[in-house]
């Protein structure tokens, strides 16, 4: 195992000495992400479980009923526990009322409200989701979602309220405006990034800050925002550039799903069927083979980014012509970051990410109910989405937690340095024993993902690891 | 030994590079900008009205002697700065011509000089006196995280890992160290752990890149979240309902030093502030030291640049690469901390707002060397600086321009247009044996 993994080991070296490093560290990111899809869900599942179980440490720690019971724990230990498990209860039972159903609800109309709020939220999130997906897949790290949602909606808004078109023109119009401004800020980066090497994940940090500064800015001038006031508000997009709602009043869902699972559906067919998709996933799997077999890699690395932008910007649009209706500073909120979470969490795949988006938005929906009824502040959601995609990008780390075999059937065997660790970081401390007999009943060590590369490589760096200077 | 290897590596690495340095083209990138600011400032100075002028405060508050306004009159002024620029714009065609290198005082000098041509325009005949020291203090103010957050990168990427988390450890910092102030009653027990958090957040970056060798900026960017989202959750709660107990308000007391504080205009600006400038300037130039002077440097950067061949001489690579990180993290945790116990505010959501990523600018524009990146940071605090003030006299030149200027500059500068950066070439790649 070992002698052969030393072999495996050495051969991704050869290659970083004529790359540029950041190429080389996309080359890793396709791998990375590759490995990502492989994994089952169980692991996602279990991501979940973990990121929730992080959010009832957090809940209890502040809840006031739970730190008074805590304090005559060892007169009366049940107490603590029959509290902890009340504001528990009542704390995740808001947030899935609030995403999913809602059984207190008056009438039946109202309970299945929660679901369409998901679905409200989520609109954004996929869209932008899938643009940050398809970079993902050809091998970019796009982290500009941010700005390209706050172009697009800065453009599909303006359009919504200065012009004045029938019902269905100005819609479509609006939304091409969205897309069209979420492309261009995705397209800077790409043809920097094309023509310069420019790397796009600096790129599109900055272009994010940009973009607040330009809002910022329009939301200033009156030829912009039309209001007469001085407030930076934009005036409200007209009833024709609205996106009609789907269930009628008493429900916000509006048309906008409807575009986030065409979307779903062509980004799907873009990605699997189309040879521009297969262009994109070639360069993300290996950008030198990809020009020896003829693919204009500039080109296709600067379309890819314009695809995403505009898949971003369109979020931004739908955000604004059917849910937010005005232009505000932080009309962007903080989806941006949240549709890269959305990508990362759908494993950068159109199916996956449209789920994933779904899961967010029902966090946010439930995050909103949960503030008001519980008084948990919403910033937990923020913690539970980065604790599950932690836990998604490293399987190891959770078949770690839950003491799961390996992906490939194998059982899990770790090394010995790394055991410490990990338990510091699962927090099981008590479960300790099983973990130490099957290290040392047998000594081999592999308990990395399925790629050949990392699981064998790992291996001597446990067996040998210091040769000395 | 390893200095070799390293050199000889590079030698190997780009073998074209190496004999096409023979000649190189002569470039006129900097000389064409300056010539094109040399002409900007003369179009400022034409469009200065007649007799219109521009009054300059040069000192703060409780200054040793007190300067009186100055008052130029604006044309006049203008004229004399518009000159010199244009012959520091033709001293700049000259060398480039002639293939002489030119020094560091150039863009420099150039700098300040553009600057106050361009304040003596914006400031002609507005009725409102441009408060230069504020200005200059609030440029070192809102700088200082910048410098500290730009140095965390800097030590983490020298040694090939991306650190996107900078956000992160700010906030981490500028959170503890105000808890930590306000429930030992002093601002210096925030001190002490705005760096143990900071630090912390590193020891997740690492342990989730080097450990489990997840993308380095993929970690970067959850972690920002993740912390964002776990110091806005405590903020409402446990710091909402308990202000007096876990978000009382500390500072650090200023410390001027004796003599050099009385300087006018740059002693109340540098040498009257707290420790933790101090501190700051301390961080810079012992890193520039040892980054390139010491044991520690030498490895970090060879661990950085190739780490192979740093580990066929020993060096472990990716214990250097945890230590490394975490002490960044330290050191954005203490400029965290100039969030905080720094200005004698209490937490507040968020309040990093963004400042790690432009240290993550900052980092790159000065290209990965403390004074590059130290200069970088100073030029967008001062931009920054610059707009806020420029925003409240009400200037032709909209104020969110200048606060994109660092944003601009920084894609500029990695499109390739601002001379070149090469991040440490081992940079985003994990090391396995």
């Amino acid at each position: 195992m070992s002698a052969s993994g030393s072999q495996q080991g050495m051969t991704p070296a050869p290659k970083p000495e004529h790359q540029s490093p950041w190429a080389e560290a996309e080359g890793r990111l396709s791998r990375a992400l590759r490995e990502l899809g492989q994994t089952s869900w169980v692991v996602t599942v279990l991501a979940v479980v973990v990121a929730l179980v992080v959010g009832a440490v957090l809940i209890l720690a502040a809840n006031r009923d739970v730190q008074a019971s805590l304090s005559y724990f060892f007169a009366q230990p049940t107490a603590f526990l029959e509290t902890a498990f009340q504001v528990l209860r009542e704390a995740y039972s808001a947030l899935f009322r609030g995403a999913v159903f809602d059984w207190q609800a008056p009438s039946a109309a109202r309970s299945i409200r929660p679901l369409t709020e998901t679905m409200v939220y989520s609109v954004p999130l996929i869209l932008a989701g899938l643009g940050i997906a398809i970079g993902f897949r050809s091998g970019m790290l796009n982290i500009g979602g941010q700005g390209q949602i706050i172009l697009g909606a800065t453009s599909a808004g303006f359009l919504g309220y200065a012009l004045s078109l029938p019902v269905g023109l100005h819609v479509l119009l609006a939304l091409a405006g969205g897309i069209l401004g979420g492309a261009i800020w995705g397209g800077i980066a790409g043809v920097l990034k094309a023509r310069t090497g420019a790397n796009e994940v600096i790129v599109t940090i900055m272009l994010n800050n940009i973009a607040i500064y330009l809002l910022a800015y329009l939301l200033q001038q009156q030829w912009y925002k039309q209001t007469g006031s001085n407030q930076p508000l934009s005036s409200s997009v007209d009833e024709s550039a609205q996106l009609f709602s789907l269930l009628g009043s008493g429900f916000r869902l509006h048309a906008g799903f409807l575009i986030a699972i065409l979307a779903t559906l062509g980004v799907w067919w873009l990605l699997e069927r189309s040879t521009l998709g297969f262009e994109f996933r070639a360069i993300g799997e290996n950008p030198e083979a990809a020009r020896t077999a003829g693919i204009n890699v500039p080109k296709a690395t600067a379309l890819v980014l314009v695809i995403a932008g505009g898949l971003a910007g369109l979020g931004g649009a739908a955000h604004v012509l059917g849910t937010e209706y005005r232009l505000a500073g932080g009309v962007a909120g903080t989806l941006g970051f949240d549709a890269i979470t959305v990508a990362l969490l759908g494993r950068s795949k159109p199916l996956g990410t449209f789920l994933a988006g779904l899961l967010l938005g029902g966090l946010r929906a439930g995050g909103v109910l949960m503030q008001a009824q519980t008084g948990t502040p919403i910033d937990i959601v923020l913690v539970l989405q980065a604790v599950i995609v932690l836990m998604i990008a490293a399987p190891p780390l959770v078949r770690a937690i839950f003491f799961l075999p390996h992906a490939d059937g194998r059982p899990r065997i770790r090394r010995r340095s790394a055991r410490r660790k990990t338990e510091a970081a699962a927090g099981t401390s008590s479960s300790r024993q099983p973990e130490l007999q099957t290290a040392s009943t047998s000594g081999a060590s592999s308990a990395e993902p399925p790629s050949a590369e990392s699981s064998s490589s790992e291996s001597p760096n446990s067996t040998t690891q210091e040769p000395g200077k | 030994m390893s200095e070799q290897t390293v050199s000889t590596a590079a030698v190997q690495a780009d073998p074209l590079k190496q004999t096409a340095t023979g000649v190189r083209p002569i470039s006129w990138k900097y000389p064409i900008t300056y010539a094109v600011l040399a002409a900007l400032a003369v179009l400022f100075v034409l469009t200065i009205p007649a007799g219109a002028r521009t009054h300059f405060r040069l000192s703060s508050g409780g200054d040793f002697f007190e300067i009186p306004l100055v008052e130029l009159p604006s044309r006049p002024a203008g004229w004399i700065l518009a000159v010199i620029l244009v012959a520091l714009a033709g001293l700049a065609i000259w060398q480039a011509s002639r293939r002489i290198r030119t020094r560091l005082w150039l863009p420099l000098l150039f700098g300040v000089l553009f600057v106050l041509a361009f304040l003596v325009w914006a400031g002609a005949d507005r009725g409102a006196v441009i408060p230069l020291v504020t200005m200059l203090t609030g440029a070192l103010a809102l700088s200082v995280p910048l410098i500290f957050g730009a140095m965390c990168g800097l030590v983490g990427e020298r040694s090939g890992v991306i650190n996107i988390a900078i956000e992160a450890q700010l906030l981490a910092g500028a959170f503890l160290a105000a808890v930590a102030a306000s429930v030992f009653t002093s601002a210096y027990m925030g001190l002490v752990f705005a760096p143990i958090a900071g630090a912390l957040v590193g020891a997740l970056l690492v342990f989730f890149s080097v450990k489990y060798q997840v993308n380095q900026i993929i970690v970067g960017v959850v972690l920002n979240v993740l912390i964002i989202g776990l110091t806005g959750y405590l903020f409402s709660t446990a710091l909402t309902q308990n202000p007096e107990l876990w978000n009382a308000r500390q500072q650090l007391p200023r410390l001027p030093i004796p003599g050099l504080s009385q300087i006018p205009i740059i002693g109340p600006v540098l040498f009257n502030q707290t420790i933790l400038v101090y501190l700051m300037y301390l961080i810079v130039g012992l890193l520039n030291i040892f980054l390139f002077r010491s044991r520690w440097g030498l490895r970090t950067r060879a661990v950085g640049e190739h780490p192979k061949a740093a580990d066929t001489v020993g060096i472990k690579v990716n214990r250097m690469r945890v230590y490394n990180v975490i002490l960044g993290g330290a050191i954005a945790g203490l400029g965290g901390a100039f969030f905080t116990i720094g200005q004698g505010l209490a937490f507040g959501k968020e309040m990093s707002a963004g400042a790690g990523f432009i240290a993550l600018a900052a980092m790159i524009l000065g290209r990965w060397h403390p004074i590059g990146a130290l200069l970088a940071a100073l030029l967008f605090g001062f931009s920054t600086s610059l707009g806020n003030t420029l925003a409240t006299i009400g200037t032709p030149v909209p104020s969110e321009a200048l606060l994109m200027l660092p944003y601009v500059i920084t894609i500029f500068a990695v499109a390739g247009f601002v001379g070149r950066v090469r991040p440490p070439a081992a940079n985003g790649t994990p090391y396995v044996k």
